[in-house]
């Protein structure tokens, strides 16, 4: 049944954030490309807690102190440098990456603040360095267009890219410090989006306009959505990371029926007059003895390691924990492994399972006092923290008694989310006394404006008369993000609407047929044009020598082509062959007009090396001067 | 409170409307923008006819205000202030440790007068948010001071110096010392010879990046300091600051061979002319040197004072003689040289030094070579200034002489008895067996 997103209340914001692409870091003179130095460092730090300018210590923060983990940096120095490393304050604010934001700004009608503030964003998950990220508002309101709707922008921020993590461990994170600091525009709008396919056409108008910009990078990881997710009752959820385009409607589709779904649990506890205050008292059981014979693989690898099994009865919880991809008893799993680390919780609802049978459920049941209506948890790993996810799922089960609590997730492939730590307040953020505020004065508003580039439409509507290609070549253009390459390829010589469809249609098709195609790089595509062009080899190649190119980064163009045996003969040798042919095959026609029969064995020897149109002019003028043809 | 920052037209605008820093405003621009926020401080030196509001999202704006412009009080606000957490509850097995706060970086918040970082925190409320500490001293802390460690003299030396001899005779078990790090290194020295021979540590503890941040060193550079002070079985006065970039190694330098090679990096402070006489690893003091000063001796002397008529000059080329002249007429005793190479200034400057050394002045000399040792007797030139009066102080840190100079200047007012008191090795700080230099690019 389809969702009515109107009567339940739904209400998305949206933040985009993509890398901008400068060629220094926000805050350093490091080009923001990785560059292979072959100096590399690995260093660890710990992160505490710190309390904002309002004394107050922010929720998230003071979550990811309580884990306190070890936090490893590895950094090849090519583009990092000791600012990174937390070791040299931060420069100025790069002014490139402002006039980008302010660009984007004047494009969407919002109003540049008059001084940017640097503010220091409290995030010490260890993907900065510093313990906080450096972000700063740039222009407030302004609008976009989808469908008739206008969805305001509340922010435009630049803010730095977080490191990206390369291994978690249970007590270690590792960081690659490459992309920290290279500069993001965040782009938030008012969560006035009433449905995911709303919230999908807001992301691509966005993104859109971003791309219009000429300032953004391209490709994977370089852009990230995040949503700000309500329904009527219930708390805001705040989804982090979602990648792609195409997950932000399946999102928001999980969210909401994650949402009615905890909501509808609530009542039925209410209902069944579970208490939270009784779910928070319920006494934690040893069951390690109990359990320690049990064929449960998760059980006995644990114990063989001296761990525990401890488990907690759930007042009232009884078939309310299971059910299909939205489940209470992910929730409390997903929470106490969030604060945690641990991963074998279990619940009752999918029990029997995970190799534990109907007897040693019954016996557990008995052991917990859990009766009929009660549901029970089990958590196994080293008794001290077993003991706290047991904790932590009380915890969390007592909330789900009294609300749908608002709190931040992290996306996932296909959709589904998960809880990452409760949400930050205002208190993360303090002022980065580093950086001295950039003034933004009317001069240089003046110069973005009487310079600002063109819409994406503008720029659909000048590639179309101008290179005579169709409009929706442009846009699969556009929208496959190589109007540069486009470009920049043109300059070979060989037809427009050619180069288009390799880039949009050959490409995504290499792609569905599992070539890397991220391999091609464009160097290598200009040389092969360049042999288009001169005849060395025929157009009809292109997919056979994309793939090739893909398959063999060091090879050149030339290398691909003569690999692949389509190098083109001479123009002579050509000469020579066609009349050759002519020669010892025309007078069997006799009568008859020989074009298309030689024509066809001509296809043959060259199809792929030797352009059609260039074949056939030479065959009908060798025809032409034997009288043979017309 | 008052509307802290503004001046002028603005301060007349904002007073009118009876808005002080921290009420939430609502203000509109001549240009017609509308926000609502928290008006901030300015500070000193940013530009005149802007406020800087808190949006209620937390990000901080600046917004000019032109004469058309309102603010509006919406309610009042509460001003921003540090929130002391609880103190870590007092275990009396653990050794007794003084903790004295003279101020920097270790000490440090963000100031709203000026926006930069200054000294604001006290002991306690950096021990307040180092609760480990708890774990491995029962700390007595107080507040000495409270300076950048730039505006410093001698008479803060002093000041530290007896303050630590008091927390000796009252029986601490160690003395930590949580100073700025621009002349931490100094201090160091100074107390090195007033302290001589202490029964127990005297540690000198500093951050690069203040304890506001997540990631300041100063909570594990002060445990380690902590650590040094109660635990270890050496009494010497030390610096401990981080080993390298990790927060793993805290290395501890000797008090007489320590300085701060970098402007910014947590591994600022290095061992020169010597090696870190010890570690912290692992929450355990690792010890590397053997000539040292052992916990609880009792040839303790407590040698106070300092004279100030002494300068340390860093020669370089086209520099005059007439420099030490002129110091000379402003009353300076004491000079030590920081000379190209081996040990050499020009050599115009030798009738200078002639007469100035025949006054009864000391001059002494060291290398502005950062790494080696002194030796005037390779070149002529070298030759002629010892004969013209200067005394080559050998492998001593160019710092840690003019510190010795100024102490030893204070007690031996007599030549011969002064350069005799400059050649003796008191804390370390002489005499040293050369070894190859560390860090170095090793032919990358």
């Amino acid at each position: 049944m389809a969702l009515n997103y109107r009567d339940i209340g739904l209400k998305v914001g949206l933040e985009v954030h993509r890398q901008l692409n400068t060629a220094r870091k926000l805050f350093c003179d490091c080009p923001t490309e990785p560059v292979e130095s072959g100096q590399k460092i690995e260093f660890m730090r710990r992160l505490r807690e710190a309390q904002s300018e309002l004394g107050e210590v922010d929720p998230a923060a003071r979550f990811e102190a309580r884990r306190s983990r070890t936090i490893v940096y590895r950094a090849d120095m090519g583009n990092v440098c000791l600012v990174e490393m937390d070791e040299e304050p931060p420069h100025q604010l790069n002014s490139e990456a402002l006039r980008i934001a302010l660009t984007f700004a004047k494009m969407v009608g919002a109003q540049p603040v008059d001084e940017v503030h640097v503010m220091r964003k409290i995030v010490i998950d260890g993907s900065n360095t510093t313990g906080f990220q450096r972000t700063c508002i740039v222009a407030t309101g302004g609008s976009v267009r989808i469908k008739g709707k206008e969805v305001p922008i509340q922010t435009i921020t630049l803010e730095e890219d977080a490191a990206r993590i390369i291994e978690t461990g249970e007590d270690t994170v590792v960081y690659d410090l490459s992309r920290l600091g290279v500069p993001l525009i965040e782009v938030s709008t008012a969560p006035v989006i009433g449905s995911p396919e709303e919230a999908y056409d807001a992301a691509a108008s966005i993104g859109k306009l971003l791309r219009a910009t000429q300032g953004v990078k391209r490709g994977l990881g370089t852009v990230r959505q995040d949503l700000n997710i309500s329904v009527s009752g219930g708390g805001l959820v705040e989804v982090k990371g979602v990648q792609e385009l195409e997950e932000v409607p399946k999102v928001v589709d999980y969210e909401v029926r994650r949402l009615l779904h905890l909501d509808k649990v609530r009542s039925m506890l209410r209902a069944r007059g579970v208490k939270a205050a009784d779910v928070l008292g319920q006494p934690l059981h040893d069951l390690t003895g109990l359990l320690a014979s049990s064929k449960s693989r998760l059980i006995s690898s644990w114990v063989l390691k001296g761990g525990k099994v401890m488990g907690v009865r759930l007042p009232g919880f009884s078939g309310l924990l299971g059910g299909g991809d939205v489940r209470l008893g992910k929730e409390l799993s997903d929470y106490a492994k969030a604060w945690t680390g641990i991963e074998g919780i279990i619940h009752s609802d999918e029990l029997p399972g995970y190799g534990l049978t109907k007897e040693e459920v019954d016996a557990v049941r008995s052991v917990l006092g859990a009766g009929g209506g009660d549901g029970f948890a089990i958590a196994v790993g080293p008794e001290s923290k077993a003991r706290e996810a047991l904790y932590f799922v009380l915890e969390r089960a007592a909330v789900a008694v009294e609300e749908v609590p608002g709190e931040t997730r992290g996306a996932k492939p296909g959709g589904m989310t998960v809880y990452l730590r409760p949400r930050p307040g205002a208190a993360r953020m303090y002022p980065e006394t580093d950086v001295p505020p950039s003034r933004v004065t009317r001069g240089l508003l003046e110069e973005i404006e009487r310079n600002l580039p063109p819409t994406l439409e503008e720029l659909a509507s000048r590639l179309t008369s101008k290179f005579g290609l169709s409009t929706q070549l442009v846009w699969e253009l556009i929208n496959a993000e190589a109007v540069e390459d486009f470009e920049s390829l043109v300059n070979t010589g060989v037809q427009p609407s050619f180069i288009a469809s390799l880039l949009t249609e050959t490409m995504k098709d290499l792609k569905r047929s599992g070539v890397r195609v991220e391999n091609i790089d464009l160097r290598r595509l200009h040389g092969y044009l360049k042999l288009v062009a001169e005849g060395r080899t025929a157009k009809e190649s292109a997919r056979e020598v994309l793939a090739y190119l893909a398959n063999n980064p060091d090879s050149s163009s030339l290398d691909a082509v003569r690999a692949l045996g389509l190098l083109a003969p001479t123009v002579e040798e050509v000469d020579r062959e066609v009349e050759a042919l002519v020669e010892e095959l025309a007078p069997k026609f006799s009568g008859k007009d020989p074009f298309g029969p030689l024509m066809g064995e001509l296809m043959k020897r060259y199809r792929g090396r030797v352009d059609g149109a260039m074949l056939s002019r030479l065959l009908r003028e060798k025809l032409r001067e034997r009288g043979i043809a017309k | 409170m008052s509307v802290s920052g503004y001046r002028g037209r603005l301060r007349d605008l904002l007073e009118t409307a009876g808005v002080d820093v921290g009420d939430e405003v609502e203000v509109l621009t001549g240009d017609g923008r509308r926000y609502l926020g928290y008006l901030m401080s300015r500070t000193e030196y940013a530009e005149e006819g802007l406020i800087t509001l808190k949006l209620p999202n937390g990000y901080n704006v600046g917004i000019a205000l032109d004469d058309r412009a309102t603010v509006r009080k919406i309610s009042e606000g509460r001003a921003p202030a540090f929130t002391r957490g609880e103190l870590p509850p007092v275990n009396p097995n653990l050794p007794r440790v003084a903790l004295l706060g003279t101020g920097g970086t270790i000490a440090s918040r963000v100031d709203y007068r000026t926006g930069a970082v200054r000294p604001a925190m006290t002991t306690e409320d950096l021990l307040s948010t180092v609760r480990e500490v708890a774990e491995v001293a029962n700390v007595e802390s107080e507040v000495l001071l409270s300076v950048y460690s730039e505006n410093m003299t001698s008479r803060e030396w002093d000041a530290i110096a007896r303050a630590v001899h008091d927390r000796i005779s009252k029986g601490c078990e160690g003395v930590v010392i949580a100073h700025g790090t621009d002349t931490m290194a100094y201090t160091a020295a100074a107390l090195s010879f007033v302290l001589q021979r202490p029964p127990v540590p005297v540690v000198l503890v500093g951050a690069q990046r203040s304890s506001d941040r997540p990631s300041s060193d100063a909570a594990t550079n002060l445990l380690g300091a902590l650590l040094v002070a109660g635990r270890a079985p050496f009494a010497e006065v030390v610096v401990t600051m981080h080993a390298w970039h990790s927060d793993d190694v805290i290395a501890v330098h000797r008090g007489t061979r320590v300085v701060k090679l970098h402007t910014s990096s947590r591994d600022a402070f290095q061992s020169v002319n010597s090696r870190p006489i010890a570690y912290v690893k692992e929450e355990r003091v690792v010890v590397r040197a053997t000539d040292l000063n052992p916990r609880g001796v009792t040839t303790y002397s407590f040698e106070p004072g300092f004279d100030d008529r002494v300068a340390l000059l860093k020669f370089v080329p086209g520099m005059r003689g007439d420099i030490l002249q002129l110091l000379a007429e402003q009353g300076y005793r004491g000079f030590v040289l920081e000379g190209t190479g081996l040990g050499h200034v020009a050599s115009s400057w030798i009738p200078v030094i002639k007469r100035l050394t025949g006054d009864g002045a000391f001059i002494g000399m060291c290398s502005q070579c950062r790494f080696g040792r002194v030796n005037m007797s390779v070149y002529y030139n070298g030759r002629d200034l010892m004969a013209a009066g200067v005394t080559p102080l050998d492998d001593m840190l160019p710092e840690v002489a003019y510190v010795k100079l100024s102490w030893a200047l204070h007690r031996a007012n007599e030549p011969e008895r002064l350069k005799q008191v400059m050649l003796t090795p008191i804390a370390g700080e002489v005499g040293e067996r050369s070894m190859p230099v560390r860090p170095n690019w090793g032919g990358e």
